[in-house]
């Protein structure tokens, strides 16, 4: 190898960003719990939101135990199946994916990945989390209230949400909409350092056409969520209004309790639009940070390149934007205009086609890879198996005639549990169990990962693939009981008693998963740099785990995209992306 | 597929014009927006989200006004005053337009001093415009004070629409809190300019990172958005 001076090697620029001005912590308080480092900040977020998924899993349980066992569990009345159902929904989606897959995958990766030495503005980063932190906690805050918390549904439509008779009337829906807000002013403090960090800090030779897909998918998500939480912002406030000033935004005339409501002239169809403008984009706000995830995991895994990179990155923007002109395909039964059903439900088909180029170029990645099926990888696999199976389902409840009988049954509850529960989960496990060593230096236990991967992804489908079964029947979503009906035959009632045991074994789980998290930072087996033999930048950290600054005296400099995996002539399998050409042209296959 | 060609800068970045330079720009290492600091990349994307809310906001107002079926109150009317002998239709917004866009002005002024490092000048532009942004607030409490008098509440009011008054409070108090933050950070930063941090690179309090003058710029940007958003509100609102 011979050495060439940096400028002369494929023209790197010089440097144009300046230094990142680091905080150093001097305390043990200013190191590990106000701390600026965005890796202390992703683990902060991390095990906040799997504090708090924990709970939304046991919330599971209940409903499943209700459901599968009706009138067995006395403890579990009408009021807190809807209690349960609207809690699990809003920690599940909010609370833990987005927060993990944003503050926990995006601070750790991102400046990694990028080859910065933190988020540009660390001190708002560190805000970021103690405000998530604040709004996790007004939540878990309403079990403890007078009412408890809200039974309205993740979805809180109005009137319903604040009528007497709706469950936390009081003060539920209260603290609920408080904690959204402040969820909302925690996201944008931090999203916007994501964005910044991306688009601005940058390390050399890194181009936005280099970037690992990971960070695309967390960059455009953050993106989305930028432009679709002020959505939820101001639903939540007219809905806080309504509730606490007597405003009618929301509130149609009605009669409540047999009298007519303080309410009058509002639309609760409002409150649908600007709830679904959030809530459509929220779907892929979780799916893209997994499709970027599982991209970088398969193209590890099967140490080949990423199919139709470009293409890739092309795919998750496009869908970025598509999502944004498909939210009142939620709406079809709402009493819309139709015609908006039409036009709704052709960008909703449309969206398929850069979604179906992504799972393509996943089995096209794995098409004669060196598969190596490890943890991450099973989960890789698992994802696109869930991913696709709840995709073909959203193409049925997409089309307008077939949604209308479907909604509100089963099969939609089957069906977004696929697509936006189980499948961005597999990618969080997938994701965790491929950066664990970098983030502890140890590997996670392999036996009980397969067990782990084994468990929840089989469980997982005997739980939800009997579910579009129980849809078709006509089984409707949100009951707290169904009761005798001449639609739903006594086998389905069998049938919710099999998927609630799945259910409880899945969850059971779970704690295995945490365990092994647990065990493996003291008991590991030690990782070394760069276990997986992998391309990206973070794994070419001086120490790992990263030091305080990432990387060391110098920034790297990066001279190649994030997938050299099998490249002819090359030394080993993999050419990280901050190895200068030369050593490829040493082995003289390269031109 | 090692990518090593790519990048062969053919120009300094940020100076080829038009579209192309756009592609260059986003296609080059290290930064989309050449020369642009990361605090006023930082305030761009926060004022886009900003924008949402406040259309959201609009939106959600103008469907609530289309689809009533009792008459809005007439904003002439409910915004006139009587000055003297004479009755005015809408004065006082008019007055308070005027006052904030010319805060505009004076702060145009004072990031052009804050460049030249004119530290007296560049303080006293942004007081002024701080001085006004409170009077805007202040008049905004008079003209709440005055509503409320005539009974307008949020739940109602004696001439229409109960949506009139939530939407009235709800945007105009919304906005009304941008300004009051903006009067906070400017006088903030009044002080800091003052006080010469920016030339003797002292460090933050929260933060402890060096400030500069770029973040009068940076104040400036947040408050004329602020104003643009009033030009929003006035004429969906008051206008209409």
């Amino acid at each position: 190898m011979v050495d060439i001076p940096l400028d002369q090697v494929a023209g790197i620029p010089p440097a144009e960003v300046g230094e990142v001005e680091l905080y150093h912590p001097r305390s043990w308080w200013t190191r590990y719990v106000f701390s600026q480092d965005a890796k202390v900040i992703a683990v902060q977020y991390s095990i906040t939101a799997m504090s708090i998924g924990m709970v939304a899993l046991v919330l599971s349980w209940m409903m499943r135990l209700q459901l599968g066992f009706p009138g067995t569990f006395s403890f579990i009345d009408a009021n807190q199946y809807l209690q349960f159902i609207t809690m699990h929904g809003m920690i599940m989606v909010i609370y833990l994916l987005t927060a993990l897959f944003l503050g926990g995958f995006g601070n750790y990766l991102i400046p990694l990945m990028v080859g910065a030495r933190d988020m540009v503005f660390p001190y708002v980063n560190m805000l970021s989390y103690w405000v998530y932190l604040l709004a996790v906690l007004v939540l878990a805050a309403t079990f403890f209230v007078p009412g408890g918390p809200t039974g309205a549904g993740w979805t809180l439509y109005p009137p319903q949400a604040i009528l007497s008779g709706t469950p936390g009337q009081d003060w539920g829906i209260v603290f609920m909409l408080a904690s959204l807000i402040l969820f909302i002013i925690g996201f944008t403090m931090g999203g916007l350092n994501y964005v910044v960090t991306v688009l601005q800090a940058r390390t050399r030779g890194m181009t936005l056409m280099r970037l690992p897909l990971t960070v695309w998918g967390i960059f455009t998500a953050t993106v989305m969520a930028l432009l679709a939480f002020p959505a939820l912002f101001v639903a939540s406030v007219m809905l806080l209004l309504d509730r606490l000033l007597g405003t009618s935004f929301f509130m149609p005339t009605l009669v409540e309790m047999g009298q007519l409501s303080k309410y009058g002239g509002g639309s609760p169809i409002l409150f649908q639009h600007l709830f679904w403008f959030f809530g459509h984009p929220e779907v892929y706000i979780v799916a893209l940070p997994a499709f970027g995830i599982i991209s970088d995991l398969i193209s590890t895994h099967a140490r080949k390149n990423i199919f139709g990179y470009r293409m890739m990155v092309w795919a998750i923007v496009a869908i970025g934007a598509l999502s944004f002109v498909v939210w009142a395909h939620h709406m079809y039964v709402s009493g819309m205009h139709p015609y908006f059903g039409f036009f709704f439900a052709t960008t909703t088909l449309i969206i398929a086609i850069p979604t179906a180029i992504k799972v393509y170029n996943w089995v096209l990645t794995l098409w004669r890879g060196d598969i190596h099926l490890t943890v991450p990888m099973l989960f890789a696999l698992g994802f696109i198996v869930t991913f696709v199976n709840g995709g073909l389902t959203g193409l049925f409840l997409g089309n307008v005639v077939v949604d209308v009988p479907l909604s509100d049954t089963m099969f939609v509850v089957a069906h977004f549990h696929m697509v936006m529960g189980i499948a961005p989960i597999m990618a969080v496990f997938g994701g965790i169990y491929h950066w664990y060593p970098k983030v502890t230096g140890r590997m996670l236990n392999d036996v009980l990962g397969k067990f782990h991967f084994w468990v929840t992804f089989i469980g997982a489908y005997a739980v939800f693939f009997p579910m579009h079964y129980l849809g078709l029947l006509g089984m409707p979503r949100r009951y707290h009981d169904i009761g005798e009906t001449s639609f739903v035959p006594a086998s389905a009632h069998d049938l919710n008693a099999f998927m609630s045991v799945a259910a409880l074994i899945v969850g059971f789980a779970q704690l295995v998963f945490l365990f092994n998290l647990v065990w493996s930072l003291f008991k590991g087996k030690e990782a070394g740099g760069n276990p997986w033999g992998a391309t990206s930048l973070e794994w070419q950290t001086p120490e790992t785990p990263p030091g305080h600054g990432n990387w060391g005296k110098e920034l790297p400099i990066v001279y190649r995209w994030a997938y050299d995996y099998s490249v002819p002539g090359a030394a080993r399998d993999f050419v990280p992306q901050n190895e200068p050409p030369s050593g490829v042209v040493a082995q003289g296959a390269h031109p | 597929m090692a990518e090593t060609t790519l990048m062969q800068p053919k120009a300094a970045p940020g100076t080829i014009p038009g579209l192309r330079g756009i592609a260059a720009d986003w296609a080059s290492d290290q930064r989309a927006f050449k020369n642009v600091s990361w605090g006023k990349a930082m305030m761009w994307i926060f004022l886009l989200s900003d924008t949402f809310i406040f259309s959201c906001f609009l939106l959600s107002y103008m469907t609530a006004r289309m689809s009533t079926t009792v008459p809005w109150p007439n904003p002439s009317e409910v915004f006139a005053l009587n000055i003297g002998s004479k009755h005015i239709p809408l004065i006082l917004i008019a007055i308070m337009t005027f006052v904030l866009i010319s805060s505009s002005g004076t702060m145009a002024m004072a990031v052009n001093f804050g460049y030249r490092h004119d530290r007296v000048r560049t303080a006293a532009l942004m007081l002024a415009t701080a001085a006004f942004g409170a009077t805007f607030v202040g008049m905004q409490a008079f003209e709440w004070t005055k509503l409320i008098m005539e009974g307008v509440r949020p739940w109602g009011n004696p001439w229409g629409a109960p949506q009139f008054g939530a939407c009235f409070f709800m945007i105009t108090g919304f906005h009304g809190t941008h300004v009051t933050i903006g009067v906070i950070f400017l006088i903030a930063i009044a002080r800091k300019v003052l006080r010469g941090d920016f030339d003797r690179e002292r460090r933050g309090f929260f933060t402890s990172r060096k400030g500069y003058y770029e973040i009068v710029e940076i104040t400036g940007l947040y408050w004329h958005f602020v104003d643009l958003v009033w030009v929003f509100i006035f004429a969906f609102f008051y206008l209409w």
